[in-house]
C-alpha cells in the first residue's frame, strides 16, 4: 500500500516538474545564501581565533619598548629574575612570512604549538634544527631552512610559529619584540619601572576588541544571510503550499481508497525531508562556491579595515554541512507546517476540487493586520529605547516581519483606492482582478520587499560608512607624507633636515593612559592649521584647539566619551593633571579611547616618550622628490615613508572591495526575489484560467490579457518598492544608530543615496517584469480551446 | 627521589635509551654514575650538564609562634636534552622549579620552567647560587632561600649544623636490582628561621631543613612504577632517609641510610627497610597512602608516619604528593614524605 501511495504522490512531481524545480531551487538558493555567508563569517572568525590563540593577542597584557624598538634579552631575564612572569616573543618577516618565535616553557597556557604537557614533541621543538608550524601554503613560502615544517591549520594565516631561539636565528636578531604578561603573578614583585623603565605595559584589550571591530563587518554579512534565507523560505513556503493544494484531489482519492491520514502525512513528510536534504546538499555546495568567490574580497576588506589577516582560501568545515542541512530541513518544516495543518483538518471527502485562491479572508486579514501593527509599534518603541545588541536585533526583526505582514494589507488598500478612483469597466476589472490575485502573490511580494529593503538598508549603511570614513581619512591623513624614524637620533636628523624644507612637521606621539578605567591612547599634537582647518567635531566648544593649546583643554574621541560618560567641559584626569573636555571627535574603527593634548603638555606628562613618527606638510607635487631626498640625506628607507595619497587610495580600495561583496549579495538576493515572483505567477497562471476565460469571452484579446498580466506585475513591484524604500531606510537607521552603537560604541552618521535607490528600483522592476514575461507570454499563447474548456468544466 | 616526575615531566627522558655505549656513557652520550665516586666541593654543588638529570631539593619542617606546624619545599630540577651546555636559547639544559608551603589545612604550590643559556635559571658552584626566575638559594653552609607564588612566598635563612652526608655507597646510590644508580648526597642538618607569606599574612617561623643533591642519567628501571620517599628526623638527633621503589612485579626495592646525630651514615640495602601503607586519602581523584608504618629492625625503628596535611598534592606539570609528616612509635620526630606514581 505504501508503495502504491508513494507512487501516486510522486506522480504529481512527474506531471509538474516545474513545481519540483521551484521547491528544490528555492530551498537550495536559500540554503546557499545562508551557508555561504556563514562560511565566510566562520572562516574569518576561525582566523582571528587562531591569531588570538597563537599569539596571545588580546587575552594577555603585553610589554613593549617605549620607543617601539626591540627589547634586549637581558631585560627579559632581569624581569624574570625580579619575579615578573613574562614570556618573550619575537616577530619579524622572512620572505613575506610573519615569523613568530615563542618560548613554550614560559608562554601562558594554551599559547604556542606545543606545551610542556604535550610530551616528546617539545624536545624536538626546542632542540636540534627545530620545527616551524604554519599553514601549508605559508610553510612553502619560507626559504630553505633546516627546521622541520609542520602543517598546522590553526596557526594564523601568513604566520609561522617556532621556538624563540630559532626565530632569532632566522630573523638575525638577538633582541625581543614584546613580552606576554601572565595573568597570575607571584607576590612581592617590584614595579615595572624599577626593573625595565624603557618598557610600557599594554593592558589586555578585553579579549574581544578585535572581534568587536570585525563584528561590524560580519554583522552586515549575517544580516544579509538571514534576509536571503527568509526570502528563500518564502519561496519554499509558496511551493509547498501549492503542491499541497494541487494534490488535494489525489489525497482525497487515496483516503477514499483507505489510506490512513497518518500514513499519508508521514509519507508526505518523508518526501519533503528527502527533498530538503537534496536541496540542502545542493545549497551547501552552492554556498561553498559563493563563499570561495567572495572570500578573497572579504579577506582583503578585513585586512585593510582592521589589519586582520584572514586566509584567502576556504576550508570545508563539517559544521557547515550540518548547519546548512539543518537550516534546509528546519526551513522546510517551517514552510510546510501550515500545509500539513490544513491537510489534517481536511474532511475525508471534501476538498476534491482545487480551492480557488480565495479572496483574502476577512478574519485572517484582521489577524495579520493586528500582528503587523503590534510588531511595527514594538519596532517604534524599540527605536527609542533599544540600548543593546539584543534589543537592536529585536528592533530589526520587529521592523522586517511587521512590514512583511503589513505589505499585503497596504497593497490591498492601495488597490481598493485605485479601484474606487477608476472609471471604465476594463480598468475597474483590472484593479479588482489584481486585488483578487494579491493573496497568491503576497508571499512573493513580501520576498521582494525584504530583498529590496535589505539592499537599501545595507547599501545605505556601507555607503554611509564609506563617506564618513573618507572624511575621517581626510581629517586624519592631512599630511602629505608620513615618515617613521628608526630611533631618536634619526628622528632628530629628520626634523633638522625637514624643518627648512617643509611647511610643517607634525610629530605623532602617544602614550597609554587609563581614563576612568578605559585604556586610552593620549596623543601630543603640534597644533597648527593642519589641525585647526581640517578637524571636524561631533561636539565642541567655540575654539577647541585654542583650549588645547592653552593647556586647559583636551579632545577626546567618541568611544571614550560614550563609554566613560564624559561630556563637554567635564574634567579628564591624565597623569597628575586634569583637563576640560574641549571637543569630542569621531574616531571610527578605533577600539580604545583616545585623547589629544598639546605637544607641550604631553611632553611635560610623558617626558620619556620620543616621537618617531612624523607627518610632513609640503606641496603634493614635491612629495616624490622630497621622499627620495630623505632616503638619500637622512637614510630613511623608502618603506618607512607613506604617501598620504597612497593610504587613501588603499582605504578606498578596501571600500571598493566591500562594495563588491555587498553588490554580489544584492544581486543574489534580488535574483531570489525575482525567482519567487516568477514561480508565483506561473502557479497563478494555471489557476487563473477560469477567471480570465470570461474576460476573453467578452472580447478581450489574449494578447491584451497577457499585456495586462505584465503591467500588473510591474505595478505591484512599483508599489512594493514604494514600501521597501522607507523600510530599507528605517533598517539602515537601525543598523547605524542602534546596532552599531551597541556593538562598537560609535554612531555612524547616515547619508542618503537617491541615485542608488533609483537604480535599485529599476533593477527590482526589471526583475519583476522579467519574472512576469514568461507567464504573460504563455497566457497570450493559451489556446482558445483551453479557455473555452473552462466553461464546459464549469458544468 | 623524584625520578618518576622527571621522567614524565622533563621530556627528553621519555625517549631515553637505557643502554650503555662505551665506558661511563649511554647511547646519547650522557655520563653514567660509576661506583665509588670522588666528589669535589664546592664544584659538585654546581650543575653537571653531562648528566641527564639533577636536582637541588630542599624540604623543611617548621613551626609558627603559636606552635602550628608548617612544611616548605624548594626544588630546582635540571634536565638535559643533550650532554652539554651552550649560551643562548639553544642551550639543551632545561630547568624546572617547584615551591610549596604546607599548613595543617592548606597547601600552596607553584611551578616555574626555564631554559638555561640565557641566565633565567642555573646553578653556580662557587659562590653557590641556584636560581630560577626570582627564586634562589644562595650559599651552602649559610644559605638564604626564597620563592614566591601567586598566593604565597617565603624568605628563610639556613645554617648547617652538621656535615654533608653521602647516601648509598659513599654517594653512589643504587636504585634497582638491575643496577640503575645516581650520585646522591645530602645536607640534613639545617637550622631554619624566616618568614612565610600566606594569604592570611606573614608568619615568622623556625625549624629544620634537609637538602638533597642527586644527579644521574638512567635513574629508574622500566619495571619501577613509583616511589615512596621518607626523610625523617628523630628527636634523638638521628635521621633516617629511606625509599621504596614500587615495581610492577609487586616486589619493592628499598634502601635506607641511617644518619647519626654527628652525621655518620650507615647504608641499608634492599629489604632492610619496610614501608607499609596504613591509611589512604582521596586526593585529586586518586587514593594516596598518607599514613605509613616504617620499620628498620636493625635500628629498632618501628614508627607510624602521618601526613600533617593529607591533601598536600603537588598540582604541577606532572602531579605528585609531597608534604610534612609527624613520626610516632619507637621513635618520635618529624620529616617529609614524597610519593610519586599514584595514578
Amino acid at each position: 500500500m505504501i508503495r502504491a501511495t508513494l507512487q501516486a504522490l510522486t506522480s504529481h512531481w512527474w506531471r509538474n516538474p516545474l513545481q519540483l524545480f521551484t521547491l528544490l531551487a528555492g530551498l537550495a538558493l536559500a540554503t546557499a545564501l545562508w551557508s555561504g555567508v556563514q562560511a565566510i563569517n566562520a572562516e574569518a572568525s576561525a582566523s582571528y581565533d587562531a591569531a588570538a590563540a597563537t599569539l596571545g593577542e588580546g587575552q594577555f597584557d603585553q610589554l613593549t619598548a617605549r620607543d617601539g624598538g626591540t627589547i634586549p634579552q637581558s631585560t627579559y631575564v632581569a624581569l624574570r629574575r625580579a619575579g615578573w612572569l613574562v614570556s618573550p616573543v619575537i616577530e619579524g618577516r622572512l620572505n613575506g612570512v610573519r615569523i613568530v618565535g615563542l618560548d613554550p616553557l614560559t608562554a601562558p597556557g594554551g599559547l604556542g604549538p606545543v606545551t610542556v604537557s604535550d610530551g616528546v614533541e617539545i624536545d624536538t621543538f626546542l632542540s636540534g634544527s627545530g620545527q616551524v608550524f604554519g599553514r601549508a601554503e605559508v610553510l612553502n613560502r619560507l626559504p630553505d631552512i633546516d627546521a622541520e615544517r609542520i602543517t598546522a591549520p590553526d596557526v594564523a594565516p601568513g604566520t609561522v610559529l617556532t621556538d624563540i631561539g630559532l626565530a632569532q636565528t632566522l630573523l638575525e636578531t638577538d633582541g625581543l619584540t614584546r613580552m606576554i604578561v601572565a595573568t597570575e603573578q607571584p607576590l612581592g614583585r617590584p614595579a615595572l619601572q624599577d626593573i625595565a623603565p624603557n618598557l610600557v605595559r599594554q593592558v589586555a584589550q578585553d579579549g574581544s576588541d578585535i572581534g568587536r571591530l570585525t563584528d561590524s563587518f560580519h554583522l552586515n554579512l549575517t544580516a544579509f544571510g538571514l534576509l536571503s534565507f527568509a526570502v528563500g523560505i518564502f519561496i519554499v513556503n509558496g511551493a509547498i503550499g501549492l503542491a499541497f493544494e494541487q494534490r488535494r484531489p489525489v489525497v482525497r482519492t487515496l483516503r477514499a481508497l483507505g489510506v490512513p491520514l497518518r500514513t499519508l502525512m508521514a509519507l508526505m513528510a518523508a518526501e519533503l525531508a528527502l527533498m530538503a536534504l537534496v536541496a540542502g546538499t545542493i545549497g551547501v555546495a552552492l554556498g561553498y562556491v559563493i563563499a570561495s568567490v567572495l572570500l578573497p574580497d572579504v579577506a582583503a576588506t578585513l585586512q585593510g579595515l582592521y589589519g586582520q589577516t584572514v586566509a584567502g582560501t576556504l576550508q570545508l568545515r563539517p559544521v557547515w554541512w550540518l548547519s546548512g542541512l539543518g537550516i534546509a530541513l528546519g526551513g522546510t518544516a517551517l514552510a510546510a507546517t501550515a500545509a500539513f495543518w490544513r491537510l489534517a483538518q481536511m474532511p475525508l471527502l471534501a476538498g476534491g476540487s482545487r480551492r480557488a485562491l480565495s479572496m483574502a479572508a476577512g478574519r485572517g486579514a484582521r489577524v495579520q493586520g493586528g500582528l503587523a501593527a503590534v510588531l511595527l509599534v514594538l519596532a517604534a518603541v524599540l527605536a527609542f529605547t533599544a540600548d543593546g545588541l539584543i534589543t537592536g536585533f529585536a528592533l530589526l526583526g520587529a521592523l522586517l516581519i511587521g512590514a512583511a505582514l503589513a505589505l499585503p494589507l497596504i497593497l490591498d488598500r492601495v488597490l481598493a483606492l485605485a479601484q474606487s478612483l477608476s472609471s471604465g469597466v476594463r480598468t475597474q476589472w483590472f484593479w479588482a482582478d489584481t486585488r483578487q490575485q494579491l493573496p497568491g502573490l503576497s508571499l512573493a511580494l513580501a520576498a521582494l520587499l525584504l530583498a529590496m529593503a535589505a539592499n537599501v538598508g545595507v547599501s545605505t549603511m556601507v555607503s554611509s560608512f564609506r563617506l564618513t570614513f573618507v572624511g575621517f581619512l581626510d581629517q586624519r591623513l592631512a599630511s602629505e607624507l608620513y615618515v617613521t624614524a628608526e630611533d631618536a637620533a634619526q628622528a632628530q636628523a629628520l626634523t633638522t633636515y625637514a624643518a627648512p624644507r617643509t611647511d610643517a612637521i607634525l610629530p605623532i606621539q602617544s602614550a597609554m593612559a587609563t581614563v576612568r578605567d578605559l585604556p586610552t591612547e593620549v596623543f601630543g599634537a603640534r597644533i597648527g592649521p593642519t589641525y585647526t582647518d581640517n578637524w571636524t567635531f561631533l561636539s565642541a566648544g567655540p575654539d577647541p584647539w585654542q583650549q588645547v593649546s592653552d593647556g586647559t583643554g583636551i579632545l577626546i574621541n567618541e568611544q571614550l566619551a560614550r563609554r566613560t560618560g564624559l561630556a563637554m567641559n567635564d574634567m579628564v584626569p591624565v597623569g597628575d593633571s586634569s583637563f576640560a573636555v574641549a571637543g569630542i571627535y569621531g574616531d571610527y574603527g578605533n577600539p580604545i579611547g583616545q585623547a589629544i593634548l598639546s605637544e607641550t603638555v604631553f611632553a611635560a606628562l610623558y617626558p620619556d616618550v620620543i616621537a618617531l613618527r612624523f607627518g610632513l606638510r609640503l606641496p603634493p607635487d614635491e612629495v616624490s622628490d622630497f621622499r627620495a631626498a630623505l632616503t638619500r640625506n637622512v637614510g630613511i628607507p623608502d618603506g618607512a615613508m607613506i604617501n598620504q595619497a597612497g593610504i587613501k587610495q588603499f582605504s578606498l580600495d578596501v571600500f571598493n572591495r566591500t562594495f563588491t561583496v555587498t553588490t554580489a549579495l544584492n544581486v543574489l538576493t534580488l535574483a531570489v526575489a525575482g525567482f519567487a515572483i516568477l514561480m508565483s505567477l506561473l502557479t497563478l497562471a494555471a489557476l487563473r484560467v477560469p477567471q480570465l476565460a470570461p474576460a476573453w469571452a467578452m472580447g478581450m484579446t489574449r494578447r491584451s490579457l497577457g499585456a495586462i498580466e505584465l503591467i500588473r506585475a510591474v505595478m505591484l513591484a512599483v508599489f512594493t518598492a514604494a514600501v521597501a524604500l522607507p523600510l530599507g531606510l528605517a533598517l539602515a537607521w537601525a543598523l547605524l544608530a542602534v546596532v552599531n552603537v551597541a556593538a562598537f560604541g560609535w554612531k555612524l552618521p547616515m547619508f542618503l543615496f537617491p541615485a542608488d535607490y533609483l537604480r535599485l528600483g529599476v533593477f527590482a522592476l526589471g526583475a519583476a517584469g522579467l519574472a512576469a514575461l514568461w507567464p504573460a507570454w504563455r497566457l497570450a499563447r493559451t489556446p482558445p480551446a483551453a479557455l473555452l474548456q473552462v466553461f464546459s468544466n464549469e458544468r | 627521589m623524584n625520578v618518576k616526575i622527571l621522567i614524565l615531566c622533563l621530556l627528553p627522558m621519555t625517549a631515553m635509551a637505557q643502554g650503555f655505549a662505551g665506558l661511563g656513557r649511554d647511547a646519547q652520550g650522557f655520563a653514567v654514575p660509576q661506583p665509588d665516586p670522588q666528589f669535589s666541593f664546592p664544584a659538585d654543588h654546581g650543575a653537571h650538564p653531562d648528566y641527564r638529570i639533577e636536582w637541588w631539593y630542599l624540604t623543611a619542617n617548621m613551626t609558627g609562634p603559636d606552635g602550628t606546624p608548617y612544611g616548605l619545599q624548594w626544588t630546582l630540577f635540571r634536565s638535559a636534552m643533550a650532554p652539554e651546555t651552550r649560551d643562548g636559547w639553544d642551550d639543551p639544559q632545561l630547568w624546572m622549579g617547584h615551591a610549596a608551603v604546607t599548613t595543617p589545612d592548606a597547601h600552596f604550590v607553584t611551578e616555574r620552567l626555564a631554559r638555561g643559556g640565557i641566565g633565567q635559571a642555573g646553578v653556580i658552584a662557587d659562590p653557590f647560587t641556584a636560581w630560577i626566575d626570582d627564586w634562589q638559594m644562595t650559599g651552602i653552609d649559610d644559605a638564604r632561600l626564597t620563592a614566591s607564588g601567586p598566593n604565597f612566598a617565603y624568605d628563610v635563612d639556613l645554617t648547617a649544623t652538621g656535615p654533608l652526608v653521602r647516601q648509598g655507597d659513599n654517594g653512589y646510590s643504587v636504585k634497582s636490582a638491575a643496577g640503575q644508580a645516581s650520585y646522591y648526597y645530602s645536607q640534613p642538618f639545617y637550622e631554619l628561621t624566616g618568614t612565610l607569606t600566606l594569604p592570611t599574612g606573614d608568619v615568622p617561623i623556625t625549624g629544620t631543613a634537609w637538602l638533597d643533591r642527586e644527579w644521574s642519567s638512567q635513574p629508574l628501571a622500566d619495571t619501577q612504577t613509583g616511589w615512596d620517599w621518607f626523610s625523617l628526623s628523630f628527636d634523638t638527633g638521628d635521621k633516617l632517609m629511606g625509599f621504596q621503589l614500587r615495581q610492577t612485579d609487586g616486589e619493592d626495592f628499598t634502601y635506607a641510610t641511617w644518619i647519626t646525630a654527628d652525621g655518620t651514615p650507615t647504608p641499608f640495602q634492599d629489604g632492610a627497610l619496610r614501608a607499609i601503607p596504613l591509611d589512604n586519602t582521596e586526593v585529586a581523584g586518586r587514593s594516596v597512602p598518607t599514613t605509613w608504618r616504617v620499620t628498620l629492625p636493625d635500628r629498632g625503628v618501628d614508627v607510624t608516619v602521618t601526613a600533617i596535611n593529607p591533601l598536600a598534592w603537588m598540582d604541577t606539570s606532572v602531579p605528585y604528593w609531597e608534604g610534612p609528616v609527624t613520626v610516632s612509635g619507637s621513635h618520635t620526630g618529624q620529616g617529609y614524605l614524597e610519593m610519586t606514581g599514584y595514578e
